[in-house]
């Protein structure tokens, strides 16, 4: 946590192990610099962040989850089940009369009701004493499921520039999901660091049963880290469907649950609870996205790709870990 | 972690095997259900494809029971299963032994990285075996070409899949044998004894002198092997290895170990158990598709999923299963 000096004779080489993700990112950026074609350019700068910011919008709410020493697998089919709401509220008949509210409704209640979702799991978890990972596992197959038997598993196509500008609009020429995901990250940032609940969130994940005897409301944190995990991983669900133009609850957030959680242990969040850190998340989410962005750009099949990205995920906690015991 | 006082050898019996029965009555009701409902329900056709196509699933969660005994977890067996379907079925055309020794080549590998990640590199189980599925994945569409690899049919290879002995489709037996064998090495081995001591107190099982590295690469590599040989049932039963099949199976043979009673704690666990509980989940799907047949109500297969997730749900409420230890 304090910024100790680690060592006096290799200042550089300490901060580096400080922060091996940032390190990482900065050596692949100076890769793509070097021998990536086409690699300074607006585009590539728009596809990298468009891309990556649903994932970075569903890892914030996760970073906090697992800060609790928790995890959530259920934010992909929370995603399914509001990219699923949207459409049906904006293209019903009611949404189509009143076209403001109907968009207004559409990125209200999906949001909210992913935020409802994700309060039942922390209700679960913490009412039945249940392991985080079980008790989310029961959502996570159910949950899809509920979104398909909604749709009926069809796909929602649809135009709406309205609706479709959380996935598709500019605000000064950066992509709006872009600016969502550094408003959450601030966010929760921010909270982490400054307020009550942020160290409560640590206080849970660090020692429970001290936190416990210090007075947090254990039940009442866990309820709330898991209800922003279904929140964002509504909004999340939004975005996609926005950008796709269409809904398709058989694949909305499909593996999104492991593509956040690996952006979050490679931003060097530890799985143990009670340390978190939301930039590194971004950085670690950041690293994925650019990585593969890296070897396709250079020819490399996406399969490989694949490989790639799993060795570099275990290289990345691994590198961290050494850190941390280092330190 | 746990404390030393919650030791856990000797107690492990008595929750289990209550835990069993109430899973095993609970399979016996759904089971005298579809029969006094429905007319063809424990005909042999029936009976057998049932148990055809729920094998590699009870071949995966039998080694996700050994490995969640010990406290870990291994979300690479649907990759890994993928991955050996495509090995297998490109050494197909040499004959049954090399396409069957191909495959489980192909499972232990995934799960030797595994077990050196975990044991070697010391990162956790959920990150390790995520960059073990990500690498399965990877490697097995980079030999399929992302496309299906054809089995060949001139060899007996196919009766892996598709065979019977006895009357009793070849998988079947397979999945049978595997858990007498499970059964046998939980129960009768003191590697069995091990697996329980390492989950229950790993700290314990080290002072008392317990090699914990050879029992967690005992327990992955297993995991893996016969990951593998779902991979090699998966390609001779639908005459292809499927490089992109195996998505959620790690998620699905989780739940089916819980639904058996295996704390996720570790340290207790039972592994007849988690075949009732494969076999529970299984038969959700069954009977679900008869009671369409019956033309009163229409479920979509889309309500599959739901219902597992709420009886996944029950079971966890109604069982002292997966509770977290009380410290």
């Amino acid at each position: 946590m304090s910024d100790a000096i680690l060592s006096a004779r290799a200042p550089a080489l300490a901060w580096a192990r400080r922060y091996p993700a940032l390190v990482a990112l900065a050596l692949l950026f100076l890769f793509d610099l070097a021998f990536t074609p086409h690699f300074v350019s607006w585009q590539t700068l728009n596809v990298n962040l468009t891309q990556v910011a649903t994932i970075v919008i569903v890892a914030v709410g996760m970073t906090l989850v697992i800060a609790t020493g928790g995890i959530d697998l259920s934010v992909g089919s929370l995603m399914a089940i509001a990219g699923a709401l949207a459409p049906m509220i904006f293209m019903s008949p009611f949404g189509r009369a009143h076209p403001a509210l109907g968009v207004a409704l559409a990125f209200i209640v999906p949001v909210a009701v992913a935020g409802a979702f994700g309060f039942f799991n922390g209700w679960f978890i913490t009412r039945f004493n249940v392991q985080p990972i079980v008790g989310t596992l029961i959502l996570f197959i159910a949950g899809r499921g509920i979104g398909q038997v909604m749709t009926n598993g069809n796909l929602q196509v649809f135009k709406n520039p309205a609706f479709q500008f959380i996935g598709l609009g500019r605000v000064f020429g950066l992509p709006v999901q872009t600016l969502i995901m550094l408003a959450l990250i601030a966010a929760a940032a921010w909270m982490l660091r400054r307020t009550l609940f942020g160290r409560q969130i640590l206080a849970v994940g660090g020692n429970e049963k001290a936190a416990r005897l210090a007075g947090v409301p254990i039940a009442r944190v866990k309820r709330l880290v898991y209800t922003i995990s279904g929140l964002t991983a509504g909004i999340a669900g939004l975005v996609v469907v926005a950008i796709n133009s269409s809904s398709d609850a058989n694949l909305v957030g499909l593996g999104m649950e492991l593509d956040a959680i690996a952006a979050v242990a490679v931003g060097g969040t530890p799985f143990t609870g009670g340390q978190a850190t939301v930039v590194g998340t971004l950085i670690g989410a950041l690293i994925i996205q650019l990585l593969r962005y890296t070897l396709l750009a250079n020819g490399v099949p996406d399969a490989a790709a694949l490989v790639v990205k799993g060795a570099i995920i275990a290289l990345a906690v691994w590198s961290q870990q050494r850190g941390r015991r280092a330190a | 972690m746990t404390s030393l006082a919650a030791s856990s050898v000797p107690t492990r019996r008595r929750p289990a095997s209550i835990g069993g029965l109430r899973v095993v009555l609970a399979l016996a009701a759904l089971v005298a259900f579809g029969a006094l409902r429905y007319d063809h329900f424990l005909g042999a056709y029936n009976v057998f494809s049932v148990l055809r196509y729920n094998s590699m699933f009870a071949l995966t969660s039998l080694g996700m029971t050994f490995v969640i005994m010990t406290g870990g977890i291994d979300l690479s067996v649907g990759a890994t299963a993928a991955f050996a379907s495509v090995v297998a079925a490109k050494l197909s055309p040499y004959g049954l032994l090399p396409g069957l020794a191909g495959g489980l080549a192909a499972g232990a590998l995934v799960g030797a990285v595994n077990a050196f990640l975990i044991s070697a590199a010391r990162i956790q189980p959920f990150i390790a075996t995520l960059a073990g599925m990500l690498m399965a994945s990877g490697s097995g569409l980079l030999i399929a070409q992302n496309q299906s690899v054809s089995v060949s049919y001139d060899t007996a290879f196919i009766e892996l899949g598709q065979g019977d002995i006895l009357g009793v489709p070849t998988p079947a037996w397979i999945a049978a044998i595997a858990y007498l064998y499970g059964s046998v090495l939980l129960n009768l081995t003191p590697f069995g004894r091990r697996v329980l001591s390492v989950g229950g107190n790993e700290e314990a099982a080290r002072l008392m002198g317990l090699s914990v590295e050879r029992v967690t690469w005992g327990v992955y590599v297993q995991s893996g092997l016969l990951a593998g040989l779902a991979g090699v049932i998966l390609a001779a039963q639908f005459g292809a290895g499927q490089p992109a099949e195996g998505v959620g199976w790690e998620l699905f043979s989780i739940a089916a170990v819980v639904v058996g009673g295996t704390l996720l704690t570790g340290g207790e666990g039972s592994v007849m158990t988690t075949l009732v509980g494969v076999m529970l989940l299984g038969l959700i799907f069954n009977i679900l598709n008869f009671e369409n047949g019956m033309g009163w109500i229409s479920l979509s297969a889309y309500w599959q999923s739901v219902i597992r997730g709420l009886f996944l749900m029950v079971v966890v409420i109604a069982g002292p299963v997966s509770r977290t230890k009380r410290s």
